[in-house]
C-alpha cells in the first residue's frame, strides 16, 4: 500500500501545474478562517464571526460544508491525474512494468482516500482553532459534539473525488472529464425537473434524485444558513418556517458508500476491458 | 533448456479483423529472437498481449514455468513498445525512480543504466526536452534497470536517424552480447539479421516459420558464376543433377543447388571439362530474400 501511494506521490508532486493546485487547496481550506474577519456595513459594521458561525458545535458543519465547496477545485487534479496518463500514454508504459491493473487503480484510490482524509484533518485543525477564538461555548462536551458533520465531509470526498477517477479513465480526456461532470450535475438536475414536473409527484422526483451521485453527495451535508439563529429570527418574522432537517443519516452515508464503490470498481472494469 | 515465454493458440480479434490468428511459439533463454513481419501483420499486438496491455480473444500463454501472475513476471521482464512513454514534466531520473518502485528494485542501478546509454550528462533534463532518439535510448535504460531475464524491444529504432538506429543497435549488441535474451519485432529485415539468431515470422496474423534463422528455407544456397562461354556453362550446369533453377543476369549465372556442393567441388569439376571461371561465389539467400519467397508461397 505504501508503494502505491509512493508512485502516485512521485507522479503528482513532480508535477508543477498539480504541486501548485494541491498546495493552493489546502491553502484555501485555511482561508476559511478569514470568514472571520468579513465585516457587514450594516450600522457599525456586524462581524460574521459574531453572528455565532463559529459557535461550537455549529462550526463542525458550517466549516465542513463550506470546504466541501472547494472539493471542485481539487477534482481538476484528481481528474487530471487519471487523463493525463492517457494523454502522456504511460499507463501503457507502467502496465509494462509490472504493475497490474488492479494495483492501478489501487493507488488511485488511496491518493483520493489520503488526499480527503488530510483534508478533513484540516477542517478539524482549523475550525478547532475558530471555535476556541470566537465560540461561546467551550465546554469540552459541546466541543466535541456533532462531530458527524466530519465523517460526512470525509466521505462526500471521496465519493465525488471515486466520481472524478472514473470520469477520467471513462472520458481520457480532463478537460472534457470536468466538461462531463458539470454536464452530469445539470443532467442530474433536469432529470429531477422532468420527473417532477410530468411522470411523479415532486416529492418522488426529490425521493429519487436523492439517489443520484451528486445530489447524494450534496445530500451529507445540508447548507448550513438557515440552521442560524439569526437568520430563522428573520426568518420568523417574516411569517416563514425553515424547518430543515439537516442531520447527516446514515441512508444518505450508504448511498454515497455504493456509489463510491461502484465508480472504483466501474474504473477497474474499464481498464481491465480495454485494449491499450 | 529454460523457457522464458510459452505463447499457445494465441488470437486476438478487433471486430471483423483478425490480427494475431492462433499463433503458437516458445522462447527459450539466451537466444535472440526476431518477430518479423509486414507493417500490420500482429507483431505489436502480440506483444501487447503477452505484456499485459491488450485483451486477448483465445489462447494463453506463460510466463516462466507459469506459476506466476503476469504482472509479477512483466517485473523481470524489460520492455519498451513503439514509442518511448514517459512523463513529460518529470527529468530522467524521477522517470527511473518510478520505474524502480514499480518494479520493486533499489534505484542504485540507475546511473549504471544510463551510462549504459550514454544519458548520464542529461540525467536532470525534462524527458520534453529529449530528441526522439534520447527517449528511446531512456526507454532501454528503463527496460534495463531490473537486469531482465529478457528484453522485448517493438521496432526500436523506427522514426530514428542513422546515427540513432546505430546507437540503438550498438547498445542492443551490447546487451545481447551479455547474454540476455531478447525479443525484437520488427519490418526491417537486415535489424534482424544482424543480431537475431530466431525468427518467428508473421503474415495477417498467422505464423508462417518459426525456428532458426539459418533453417528458414530448405535451401542449399547458390552459386554466382561468370565465364567467357556463358552457353556453354549453362548446357553444362543444365545437365548436372546438382541443380535446379538457373538465371541469367547482367552477364552473370545463377545456379540454384538442389543438394549439398562445395565452391571447391565446382570448380574443380567445370576446370576439368576445360572451363576457367572469372568469377564464383557461393551465397545463401539473404534474410530479405528468403522472407520474400515465405511470404510468396504462401
Amino acid at each position: 500500500m505504501v508503494r502505491l501511494l509512493q508512485i502516485e506521490f512521485i507522479k503528482l508532486w513532480n508535477n508543477r501545474a498539480s504541486k501548485i493546485l494541491i498546495l493552493s487547496y489546502f491553502i484555501l481550506i485555511c482561508c476559511i478562517a478569514l470568514i472571520a474577519a468579513i465585516k457587514f456595513p450594516f450600522g457599525e459594521g456586524i462581524l460574521l464571526a459574531d453572528l455565532g458561525i463559529f459557535n461550537f458545535p455549529y462550526i463542525w458543519h458550517h466549516n465542513s460544508f463550506i470546504a466541501a465547496i472547494l472539493k471542485l477545485f481539487f477534482a481538476i487534479v484528481v481528474v487530471s491525474m487519471m487523463a493525463n496518463e492517457y494523454s502522456n500514454k504511460t499507463i501503457k508504459q507502467n502496465l509494462i512494468d509490472g504493475l497490474s491493473k488492479k494495483e492501478f487503480v489501487l493507488s488511485k484510490f488511496l491518493t483520493v482516500i489520503s488526499f480527503s482524509l488530510i483534508s478533513t484533518v484540516f477542517v478539524f485543525v482549523v475550525s478547532m482553532i475558530l471555535g476556541l477564538i470566537y465560540s461561546d461555548y467551550n465546554e469540552v462536551s459541546i466541543i466535541f459534539s456533532d462531530m458527524e458533520f466530519l465523517l460526512a465531509f470525509f466521505i462526500k470526498l471521496v465519493g465525488f473525488f471515486s466520481f472524478c477517477l472514473f470520469l477520467g479513465i471513462f472520458v481520457k480526456r480532463s478537460a472534457f472529464a470536468l466538461g462531463f461532470l458539470i454536464l452530469w450535475a445539470v443532467f442530474e438536475q433536469i432529470l429531477f425537473g422532468i420527473l417532477g414536473w410530468q411522470i411523479t409527484s415532486w416529492e418522488t422526483a426529490s425521493k429519487i434524485k436523492s439517489f443520484l451521485p451528486l445530489e447524494s453527495m450534496a445530500n451529507l451535508i445540508n447548507e448550513p444558513y438557515t440552521r442560524l439563529s439569526a437568520v430563522q429570527n428573520v426568518a420568523n418574522q417574516i411569517g416563514e418556517n425553515l424547518n430543515f432537517d439537516y442531520a447527516v443519516h446514515w441512508h444518505e452515508f450508504l448511498i454515497v458508500l455504493f456509489w463510491t464503490a461502484l465508480f472504483v470498481y466501474l474504473s477497474y472494469v474499464l481498464l481491465k476491458k480495454r485494449d491499450l | 533448456m529454460e523457457t522464458i515465454l510459452t505463447v499457445n493458440n494465441l488470437t486476438k480479434k478487433f471486430g471483423y479483423l483478425t490480427a494475431v490468428k492462433n499463433l503458437s511459439f516458445t522462447i527459450e533463454k539466451g537466444n535472440v529472437y526476431g518477430i518479423l513481419g509486414p507493417n500490420g501483420s500482429g507483431k505489436s499486438t502480440t506483444l501487447g498481449i503477452i505484456l499485459n496491455v491488450v485483451n486477448r480473444t483465445a489462447g494463453d500463454f506463460n510466463w516462466f514455468d507459469g506459476t506466476t501472475s503476469t504482472h509479477e513476471a512483466l517485473k523481470k521482464v524489460g520492455a519498451i513498445i513503439e514509442r518511448p512513454n514517459f512523463y513529460p514534466y518529470m527529468t530522467a531520473i524521477q522517470n527511473l525512480k518510478l520505474v524502480c518502485k514499480i518494479k520493486e528494485v533499489p534505484d542504485t542501478k540507475i546511473q549504471e543504466k544510463l551510462e549504459l546509454v550514454g544519458l548520464w550528462e542529461r540525467r536532470n533534463s525534462k524527458f520534453r526536452t529529449y530528441s526522439l532518439g534520447m527517449k528511446q535510448r531512456l526507454a532501454i535504460a528503463s527496460a534495463l534497470l531490473n537486469d531482465p531475464e529478457i528484453l522485448i524491444l517493438d521496432e526500436p529504432t523506427n522514426g530514428l536517424d542513422p546515427q540513432g538506429i546505430h546507437q540503438i543497435r550498438e547498445i542492443i549488441k551490447k546487451i545481447a552480447g551479455k547474454g540476455t535474451t531478447i525479443l525484437l519485432a520488427s519490418h526491417l529485415l537486415d535489424e534482424v539479421e544482424k543480431v537475431c539468431s530466431h525468427v518467428v515470422i508473421l503474415r495477417k496474423g498467422e505464423k508462417l516459420y518459426s525456428g532458426p534463422v539459418d533453417g528458414m528455407l530448405a535451401s542449399h544456397g547458390f552459386f554466382e558464376l561468370r565465364t567467357k562461354d556463358m552457353e556453354k556453362l549453362e548446357a553444362l550446369l543444365e545437365k548436372n543433377a546438382s541443380f535446379g533453377k538457373l538465371t541469367k543476369e547482367n552477364g552473370m549465372l545463377t545456379a540454384f543447388l538442389k543438394e549439398e556442393m562445395n565452391a571447391e567441388e565446382l570448380n574443380k569439376m567445370l576446370f576439368d571439362q576445360g572451363m576457367v571461371l572469372s568469377h564464383l561465389v557461393k551465397r545463401k539467400e539473404s534474410l530479405e530474400e528468403q522472407f520474400l519467397t515465405l511470404t510468396k508461397n504462401k
